[in-house]
């Protein structure tokens, strides 16, 4: 058979745990990783006559959330259920919303720093409440094949947004993701953490192949268990290739075969067909009888709004445009979180040259971040002393070579840049002894002199070493264009 | 409005309950009974009004983000039908 | 007169003065409790030892000069549907026939504080789904009055038990006439309060929004006095509504002037029992005598709230009893069953479906399982427009009836039932002729507004007739004051049935 070029259409469905302190309907801790069934009351437990009370807080987070998704907030909103039944959903039904969720239609605009995909804007269809369920872990050798129920996790508030199909490959998909949880990060709505379940992906992804006889689509597949922003991306090009090659085999297409749901084996790197329900799903969603509905006022949304502050594409056009960096840099400072810019704007205002600023925070401070596996609020030189070291830069007190061993120096000690440029012995040098000292080893070194006036600048590394010899103080680049000043000059 | 055997069967499955033969027949009579006699709302134009969901119409019962003491485990496990000493025990879970 | 004839009223006072402790009060109710509940059923439990000990200790809180709650040392018996800490709370169920809750409803906390002395768990229909309390998984309820006949229901015990003098005053709840009903039929006073009067915290749960806890007792008073204690704001039930809750026993002994009654014709004539249509019209004239004025008013929808009621009733029913499953508590069937079961008739069904199937259809009756089956019908794909959705337009239709009405009246007086108490197993072949018993109550509880019943006669037969009142949401302290007003001038609430 021969092949055929395809899109990947990709959906994605995005679990948010928020931040609050206890559930979404009861006053249980949504601590991560109690003992199991330490954390449940009667309502989590969905034990008979108790009743929810919705959590104030995980409302309005979400709302932050929305808004930041640029949705809108419809004023009336309410709670329904989703019945089902499993061992990990006490009551038999997930509180949910359904047709009037808190807020709908909005975007998030992803764009590629590496050019692998076209600047886009992924739309929202929605961001609704719901609560968590609890945990199932199949036990096969302790209990001949019984699973355990632990219930600590059931009821933590959860935001699911639900994007458009608008992405159109993997590494959008990606993009996305990590857009989202930069956002929510900035936000400091949720942990964000993937491996704890605090960011969870399913994907809608099916293909559109472009045939003889025109496009058709494939049957859409629900993917789940992608865990780290890698798993989104792999499994999304795992299940696309398969796709394809199904859609090979069997020519099926959309609408001839049930929504398939696969979960990602991220130590097989293959998607795995999910144990068929026996019947198909039918929720039965119906208002909560226990819940009465929220109505918000504008003024309670514009009081929600003016908490959020500037966010990350803001902040990205901000640093390029008032800040002349680079897209590059902005990225790479946006990207590593709030705090790290707060520390680059204090940086710049203190030093007054923003490119300096831009490229020491990128560059020494990120990777002494890297290396030790600290936060910036952990970083042991604060703005203010950084701006120190980067004046003596400036000034020219210091050469970039020597900043670096003074910064290395400051990070294990409390002092001034100046103070550990004396505790380190380095002292600038006078421009005349300087001048006096590259006349005496050119007058010394005729080899070098004709290598140089032969064409071969290079040859006057030599001089700087004997130069740092003489004096350990030099700049090497002033000593370096001294010499080839004086060597021309002859 | 029609409701057979089948439907019935498929609804048995839907609520998690389970018929012999006898009680079967005898519950899909009953129902289609009961949905004949129910089915004296379609009289009613209801085209302009609005769903009652709850009986009265309140709204925001909100409450604080402030933790309460959660029960102890052995509160919370004690009238599980099968348990260990941490967990709800439950027949397999298959397929996830 | 024997201290269990006295009103609850007329006991707290003895109570109060010294001439009477609290332990021989609650004594002499175990008492009764022992000589006749084998004729009549309605405890399921009776909590002796606890009841004993919790008397006493209000004897001596009393005795100390502590200050004490509104009930301090009266006996009250409790619907076994109110989750009572490590108590078994059984719901008249097979399923939860071992559970004992890790917690107190609300209103066992607020009966608690007042120092009410709890003195055993009536019985019900299962999970309050009936009108008869033949529904019970565990025993049948008789009529005081007639022991071949049934009580009403659902909360067949908790009339029961006080018409029999078993206990002075007693909690039911009422999702579609579960304490106005059985009231009527066992000839005493039942109030169904505003939907969110009571909390609904700890009550579990049938139909929640239309699931309402309140109070029955002999009398209009004593029916007050315990309202005034189960009512109250809750931050625990979120439908609960933030009210103060008015002094009820102070005021019900006030008369209300010009006060203005509605009529509903087609609450007479075809369909009713003309003994109870007679006794009613005979309360209407008695209400005229005091000074009422009759207005006659329509209730366009009437007709259509059974239809409403067992969707909606049943909708919500089959996602509250969803969670009983066989996992986390309550009934559990055989596993090893299970598997021998899968193993033969060969299904693909997993043995979790399996367990769950077979331990529903084991541990809920019939009544349960068809409202369940009635509400996953009713919700599924393809169902809920029809039924469950127009079911809500229905209801808003009531609701602006009443609304309607009381713009002309204070409250609405007709029958509770249209007939009298029926015979034990009349109707427990027949769910259609079972559901039509709840035709003058299941509108109120749509609406959310307030009911109450009091006796107001007896057949021919003896058997009592109840009257119903109904008012505007939170005008219990109106309704409670006109039922005193009629139980004033007249004596059927002293009666009692004769009990060798
Ligand atoms: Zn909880």
């Amino acid at each position: 058979m021969s092949e055929f070029s395809y899109e990947i259409v990709i959906g994605l469905e995005v679990h948010v745990q928020l931040k609050t302190k206890t559930k979404l309907f009861c006053r249980c801790r949504t601590e991560f990783g109690n003992p199991p069934n330490t954390q449940t009351c009667p309502v989590c437990l969905g034990m008979p006559g108790s009743l929810p009370v919705m959590n104030k807080k995980a409302y309005f987070l979400g709302m932050r959330t929305a808004l930041a998704l640029n949705c809108g907030i419809p004023k009336f909103t309410k709670w329904d259920r989703k019945n089902y039944f499993y061992p990990d959903l006490p009551k038999g039904y997930q509180t949910s919303q359904f047709d009037l969720p808190m807020s709908e239609e909005g975007y998030l605009d992803i764009k590629s720093t590496k050019d692998e995909f076209e600047p886009r804007r992924v739309r929202i269809i929605r961001a609704h409440l719901e609560e968590d369920a609890g945990k199932s872990m199949h036990d096969e050798a302790a209990g001949k094949g019984d699973s355990r129920i632990d219930l600590n996790r059931t009821g933590t508030p959860l935001l699911e947004i639900v994007s458009y199909p608008d992405m159109r490959s993997a590494a959008e998909a990606k993009a996305y993701m990590q857009e989202l949880r930069l956002l929510l990060t900035y936000l400091d709505v949720s942990d964000c953490n993937m491996q704890e379940g605090s960011l969870r992906c399913d994907a809608n992804v099916n293909l559109h192949i472009t045939t003889d006889d025109g496009v058709i689509a494939t049957p859409i597949v629900e993917i789940k268990n992608m865990n780290s922003f890698r798993s989104v991306e792999r499994g999304i090009e795992y299940e696309a290739k398969r796709q394809y090659d199904v859609w090979q085999e069997t020519g099926k297409v959309l609408g001839e075969l049930p929504k398939q749901t696969r979960g990602w084996d991220d130590s097989a790197q293959v998607t795995r067909s999910q144990r068929e329900k026996e019947e198909s799903a039918d929720y039965r969603y119906f208002p909560c009888p226990d819940l009465v509905p929220v109505i918000v006022t504008d003024q309670q949304i514009d009081e929600v709004r003016q908490e959020i502050g500037e966010l990350p594409s803001a902040l990205r056009e901000r640093l390029q445009n008032e800040f002349g960096l680079t897209i590059y840099s902005a990225d790479v400072i946006v990207n590593q979180g709030l705090s790290l810019v707060e520390y680059y704007l204090e940086l710049a205002a203190a030093a007054g040259d923003n490119k300096l600023a831009g490229n020491w925070v990128q560059g020494e401070v990120l990777r002494i971040l890297n290396d030790q596996e600290i936060e910036i609020e952990d970083f042991p030189i604060d703005a203010g002393r950084l701006a120190e070291l980067l004046q003596l830069i400036q000034t020219g007190d210091l050469d970039s070579s020597k900043a670096k061993d003074v910064f290395a120096a400051m990070l294990t000690s409390e002092s001034s840049a100046a103070d550990v440029v004396k505790e380190l012995g380095i002292e600038k040098v006078d421009e005349g002894a300087l001048e006096a000292l590259c006349q005496v080893l050119v007058e010394r070194n005729q080899r070098i002199v004709d290598d140089v006036k032969s064409g071969n600048e290079k040859a006057v590394g030599a001089l700087i070493g004997q130069a740092k010899k003489e004096n350990p103080n030099v700049n090497p680049g002033q000593v370096r264009q001294i010499c080839l000043e004086i060597i021309n000059n002859l | 409005m029609s409701l057979t055997r089948q439907d019935v069967e498929k609804v048995a499955l839907l609520a998690r309950l389970k018929f012999d033969e006898d009680a079967l027949d005898k519950m899909t009579d009953h129902m289609v009974q009961i949905i004949q006699y129910v089915d004296k709302l379609s009289e009613l134009d209801t085209e302009d009004v609005q769903p009652m969901a709850h009986a009265l119409d309140i709204h925001n019962a909100l409450a604080d983000d402030e933790p309460r003491p959660s029960l102890p485990r052995e509160e919370a496990l004690k009238n599980a039908p099968k348990r260990d000493d941490e967990c709800f025990r439950v027949p397999a879970v298959l397929g996830e | 007169m024997s201290i269990i004839q006295k009103t609850a009223s007329e006991q707290l006072a003895l109570l109060n003065s010294g001439e009477l402790t609290s332990v021989e009060l609650t004594q002499a109710y175990l008492n009764q409790i022992e000589q006749i509940d084998g004729q009549v059923g309605a405890f399921l439990r009776v909590e002796t030892e606890s009841a004993l000990a919790q008397a006493a200790a209000i004897d001596q809180k009393r005795a100390t000069g502590a200050p004490l709650g509104k009930l301090a040392g009266l006996p009250v018996a409790i619907k076994d549907i109110l989750c009572t800490k490590d108590t078994p709370t059984t719901c008249g169920s097979r399923m939860l026939e071992n559970f004992e809750p890790p917690y107190n409803a609300t209103v066992v906390e607020k009966l608690l504080a007042a120092d009410a002395v709890i003195l055993g768990r009536t019985n019900m229909d299962e999970f309050a789904m009936g009108s008869s309390t033949e529904n019970s998984a565990y025993q049948t309820t008789q009529n005081p009055w007639d022991t071949t006949r049934i009580p009403g229901g659902s909360s067949g015990g908790a009339a029961a038990c006080v018409s029999a003098d078993m206990a002075p005053l007693s909690v039911g709840t009422d999702t579609g006439g579960s304490i106005r009903q059985p009231a009527a039929l066992c000839g005493c006073v039942g109030l169904k309060p505003t939907y969110g009067r009571v909390s609904r915290y700890g009550l579990i749960a049938f139909a929640s929004s239309l699931d309402q806890i309140g109070p029955l007792a002999r009398t209009v008073e004593d029916t007050a006095l315990l309202l005034e204690v189960l009512a109250g704001h809750d931050p625990l039930d979120s439908t609960s509504v933030n009210q103060p809750t008015p002094a009820y026993s102070e005021t019900v002994n006030q008369p209300l002037e010009n006060l203005t009654l509605g009529v509903v014709d087609r609450h007479f004539g075809e369909g009713i029992d003309p003994e109870i249509e007679a006794a009613v019209q005979a309360a209407i004239q008695v209400y005229e005598s005091l000074g009422a004025t009759i207005k006659h008013i329509e209730m366009p929808h009437a007709d259509y709230g059974i239809a409403t009621y067992y969707i909606i009733a049943p909708c919500e029913a089959s996602s509250n009893l969803a969670r009983y499953d066989g996992a986390h508590y309550g009934y559990r069937t055989d596993q090893a069953e299970v598997v021998a079961e899968l193993a033969e008739d060969g299904s693909d069904e997993g043995p979790l479906v399996r367990m769950y199937r077979k331990s529903r259809s084991e541990g809920f009756g019939e009544e349960v399982q068809r409202r369940i089956m009635l509400g996953t019908y009713a919700l599924s794909e393809g169902y809920y427009d029809a039924f469950y959705l127009k079911a809500l337009k229905v209801r808003r239709l009531i609701r602006q009836d009443y609304d309607a009405a009381f713009e002309q009246v204070d409250m609405i007086i007709g029958p509770v039932t249209a007939n009298p108490a029926f015979a034990q197993g009349e109707k427990t072949s027949d769910p259609m002729a079972m559901y039509l018993e709840d035709l003058y109550t299941v509108t109120a509880n749509l609406a959310g507004i307030a009911g109450i019943s009091l006796p107001c006669g007896f057949t021919s037969g003896g058997l009592p007739v109840g009257l119903q009142l109904q008012a505007a949401p939170f005008q219990e302290e109106k309704l409670l004051r006109a039922a005193q007003m009629y139980q004033a001038a007249t004596d059927f609430h002293t009666r009692r049935p004769e009990l060798s």
